[in-house]
């Protein structure tokens, strides 16, 4: 038992070294940009990937490798992102850098695969080394293993660790930079240039992700984007016990962390549930623990800038700027172009449109969550994937070994969802904002690693074949064919829809614009957060959860990893928060545009075009990567326009058609009668739409 | 007059601070109460104090014959405590309508989530009927449509009013509604709640600095110096005291 533990204390250092170097970079972006830089582990793959290309499959010497890898592209790419994102943040709401961070981790990844190394894992890593001779063994004790490549890992980390805690506490440098998170604005009075204080300390940060990649290389056996995804995890529990600020505090968590998941990898029985359940989730448990339990977490001010009022007031909602008549418009011009589609659909359209067309429904309800989690609540959760995936588990589950009816299993999955979202909500009620967003992250990326493959939750007892799902029947009404299966998705998206905007303009939906603008004001006067934290997880839970079996029912399997990754719940959060965060259209647009983007204009439009206009080169399918490469991209509009892109667009052509009315109708009452709409007519005082 | 709000022995220290030192006060149903204090007296401590944003160590604040002290603050609001905030706290994106609407629905709780299901969820004609009546109490009309962030600080602490008299609060807790305001715009506040406790017949408990506003105002005041009341009574004959006034305004006088 004792060695295991000096066993394993001394494999865990390597590793918690490792973590406390990607700790102290996102602790250290935090402190000096205001950002919690989820995509840090990205960052660090792509200092990993090309330390392994260079130097294994073109050969350079380790030294090059390490230099270019560390000190050249990693700088760059954060140069790269200072300069094409996260300066047009400085002022930017803390969702707005959420979102953009989230956009990241999905695209940068997969970038890389896409355009440089066609390969999500590459192997065999752990021959490579980071020294010369790195895989040499030393025994300090009998029994004890470090080998040279664990020594220079920890060697290298001390020293990054004492330098930056002295650059920080001691120099200007150090005292700008923590100046510029609290206030750029205000910082620039005092004589200093924000700008590029917050481009060095990027650029900074960028080359200690870059260092802590290519260290980790040799420790992993292969170098994959979802490992450093899960690293990013274990870095994050120790910076939050650090409460995001203390350098010290993160560093020894990190250290510790990666030494107790050595101790109990060496000591637990390998066949027992303990080694394949409990060591795996540690990272994921401490990292909610240390958001649950750390008091100093609750409730946090958010950092107020003392210049805010410098900032103009929010652009009013479209509906203010519209006069009935336009609305009602905009209605029937949408009615009758649903109509046209609808009647192809069903009349004219080869089967696999029909699908297509499922899909896109079945997914603009699941993104309907989303819409009342963040459109209407204001929080930003990270696990509408798992929602919809239990839910999809769940209808699966009740359908094949119940032979319960489809429609009724996914109901019951919507309930059960709601509960496990009133769950996950319970030991998060005190936390909001980036802590809120990280408990929902570590419950993704739970159910994806730990959850999401128990045989119980996804599997039956063999394997489920494809079709052994049957569709549902509703009395006399069989929902087997394609087309009737589309149809019922239709009627389920437009209750939901209903119900969502009857929530969004009720009771529920005031109270929750209230907590927005001020919780202490809102509790002032009655109104309880609590209730409306429960309220909040458990709807928008059981949309998605009714949604996943929506999905089961369709594809008639369970089939967790096409469906409901953690990174693709990522990417539907930034699809709809940049498309339009608030409204069913904007639901509406994600859910088609995630399909219809993909199936027509990545699969055939582009490579159709590519191969007629040039006859040198022929191109098959567009690397799934690209695709969600644009979607992450699509959050640096969010920035510039929070209320979403699509509304923000609708607004611009709707004042513009409404100008343009108006001037029409001033002629006609100089000619005659006539009467324009006055805007506090278009608007009726408590009714918003 | 029997005592609506009554706290007693309230102490509340900060890692060895001593903030409030066995503070004492009462206010009448229908009364105006001021409670002044240099800056760093305990004023804000004992206002939360109130409200249950903190917990004293020692001490009660017994509310219309109810102990306080273990009730969460949102359930103190629906007692009958309204209050303004001394930094302005208004819901973004909302007008002033929406603000007193808000707390309408608040105060009647009926905000369960399968009424909205229902449909049942849209503004009723008498709640907006009882938020016409507080605006045109409060002289709001002109303002109440306009999105919130457009108004001036002034009409802001007069929305903050509104909002919680909604809430038909038998006590309005007033945490320095004059901070950050001109001269007209206290004179308009002080009118406004002259006004509010003569029709609502709520209480006020007025803690401010400006001592015009004070003497305007209230009829009885606390004096609190370094956590310990030092003064009560009568707003005229405290403010003739020795000792307030070397604490208060300074030896000068």
């Amino acid at each position: 038992m004792l060695d295991n533990i000096v066993n394993g204390s001394f494999a865990g250092l390597s590793y918690g070294c490792v973590y406390a170097i990607i700790a102290l970079g996102l602790v250290l972006t935090y402190k000096t940009s205001g950002v919690f830089n989820l995509a840090y582990g990205a960052q660090a793959f792509v200092a990993a990937v090309v330390y392994w290309d260079t130097h294994v499959r073109h050969g350079w010497p380790i030294w090059l490798a390490f230099i270019f890898a560390v000190f050249i592209i990693s700088p760059l790419l954060g140069l790269l992102l200072d300069r094409v994102l996260f300066r047009y943040l400085r002022n930017a709401s803390p969702t707005a850098r959420l979102v953009t961070v989230l956009g990241l981790i999905v695209a940068i990844p997969q970038a890389v695969e896409a355009f440089w190394v066609h390969d999500s894992v590459l192997g065999d890593a752990a021959a490579v080394g980071i020294v010369p001779n790195g895989t040499v063994t030393y025994h300090p004790f009998a029994n004890v293993a470090l080998s040279r490549d664990d020594l220079a890992t920890i060697i290298v980390t001390v020293i990054v660790a004492i330098a930056l805690t002295l650059l920080f506490r001691y120099s200007a440098f150090g005292l700008r930079m923590r100046s510029v998170v609290e206030s750029p604005r205000l910082t620039e009075l005092a004589g200093v240039n924000s700008e590029r204080v917050s481009m060095s300390s990027w650029i900074l940060c960028s080359a200690l992700a870059g260092l802590g990649g290519v260290l980790l290389g040799p420790l992993f056996p292969s170098i994959s984007d979802v490992n450093y995804l899960t690293l990013i995890i274990a870095a994050t529990a120790a910076a939050v016990i650090a409460t995001l600020t203390s350098i010290p505090i993160a560093f020894g968590a990190a250290v510790l962390l990666g030494v107790v998941e050595q101790i109990l990898y060496f000591s637990l029985p390998t066949n027992s549930t303990l080694f394949s359940g409990l060591r795996p989730a540690l990272p994921f448990l401490l990292l909610v623990g240390a958001l649950v339990l750390n008091p100093r977490l609750w409730r946090v001010p958010t950092i107020a800038d003392p210049l805010i009022g410098v900032e103009p007031p929010p652009p009013e909602p479209p509906e203010a700027s519209r006069s009935r008549f336009l609305r009602n418009g905009t209605y029937a011009f949408w009615t009758v172009v649903l109509g046209i589609i609808a009647y192809y659909l069903f009349f004219h359209a080869a089967f696999n449109w029909v699908l297509n067309a499922t899909d896109a429904v079945i997914l603009s309800l699941i993104f309907l969550s989303i819409t009342v989690f963040t459109g209407i609540a204001g929080e930003v959760s990270l696990c509408m994937a798992a929602f919809a995936g239990i839910g999809a588990c769940v209808t699966g589950q009740l359908v094949a070994q119940q032979g319960m009816s489809g429609i009724f299993a996914a109901l019951v999955a919507a309930v059960v969802v709601a509960i496990v979202g009133i769950v996950v909500a319970l030991p998060s009620l005190r936390l909001s904002g980036i802590y809120l967003s990280l408990v929902t992250f570590g419950f993704a990326l739970f159910f994806d690693n730990i959850l999401g493959p128990q045989n119980w939750m996804s599997r039956s007892g063999n394997p489920f074949q494809a079709n052994d799902i049957p569709r549902p029947q509703l009395g006399p009404i069989d929902f087997a064919s394609n087309k009737s299966f589309l149809v019922l998705c239709i009627v389920f998206f437009l209750i939901a829809a209903g119900l969502v905007v009857l929530i969004r303009n009720g009771t529920t939906g005031r109270y929750f614009t209230a907590l927005r603008g001020s919780e202490t004001a809102a509790a002032s006067i009655g109104i309880s957060r609590t209730r409306a934290r429960m309220t909040m997880f458990g709807v928008s839970a059981a949309i998605a959860g009714f949604g996943g079996g929506l999905v089961v029912l369709r594809q008639q399997s369970i089939n967790l990893e096409a469906n409901f990754p953690a990174f693709v719940g990522l990417v539907w959060v930034v699809l709809v928060v940049t498309l339009s965060p608030r409204t069913v259209q904007g639901a509406i647009q994600a859910g088609v545009g995630f399909i219809f983007f993909q199936v027509v204009i990545l699969n055939q439009t582009v490579p159709w075009v590519v191969n007629h206009v040039q006859p040198w080169y022929t191109m098959g399918v567009l690397p799934q990567g690209l695709f969600f490469v644009i979607f992450g991209l699509g959050a640096v509009t969010y920035a510039k326009h929070p209320e979403g892109i699509l509304e923000y667009n609708t607004r611009k052509s709707m004042e513009k058609i409404q100008h343009r009315l108006d001037s029409w109708s001033a002629r006609g009452d100089r000619q005659g009668d006539g009467a324009v709409a006055t805007p506090s007519e278009a608007a009726p005082v408590g009714g918003a739409s | 007059m029997s005592s609506l709000l009554e706290a007693s022995g309230v102490t509340k220290t900060f890692s060895g601070i001593v903030a409030l030192d066995n503070v004492g006060l009462d206010v009448a149903e229908g009364e105006k109460v001021g409670l002044i204090g240099p800056n760093g007296a305990g004023k804000t401590t004992f206002f939360n104090c109130l409200l249950g944003l903190l917990r004293p160590d020692r001490g009660r604040v017994v509310f219309d014959g109810k102990d306080l002290t273990r009730i969460p603050t949102h359930r103190r609001a629906r007692l009958g405590i309204g209050r303004t905030f001394q930094r302005i706290e208004l819901f973004a994106g909302m007008t002033a309508r929406d603000h007193l609407l808000v707390a309408e629905r608040a105060r009647r709780g009926d905000g369960a989530l399968w009424k909205d299901l229902l449909g049942m969820g849209r503004p009723k004609r008498d709640e907006l009927e009882r938020v016409q009546a507080t605006l045109d109490l409060l002289g709001l009309n002109d303002d109440a449509d306009r999105p919130i962030e457009a108004l001036s600080l002034g009409r802001g602490r007069i929305v903050e009013v509104g909002r919680a008299l909604m809430t038909e609060p038998r006590l309005l807790l007033l945490d320095e509604p004059s901070s950050g305001l001109d001269h007209r715009e206290t004179a308009e506040l002080a009118d406004v709640l002259r006004l509010v406790n003569r029709e609502r017949g709520a209480a006020i408990l007025l803690v401010e600095h400006d001592v015009e506003m004070v003497t305007q105002l209230v009829e009885r005041v606390f004096v609190l110096d370094f956590g310990t009341v030092i003064a009560s009574g009568p707003t005229q004959e405290v403010f003739a005291d020795a000792n307030v006034r070397r604490a208060y305004i300074g030896d000068v006088v």
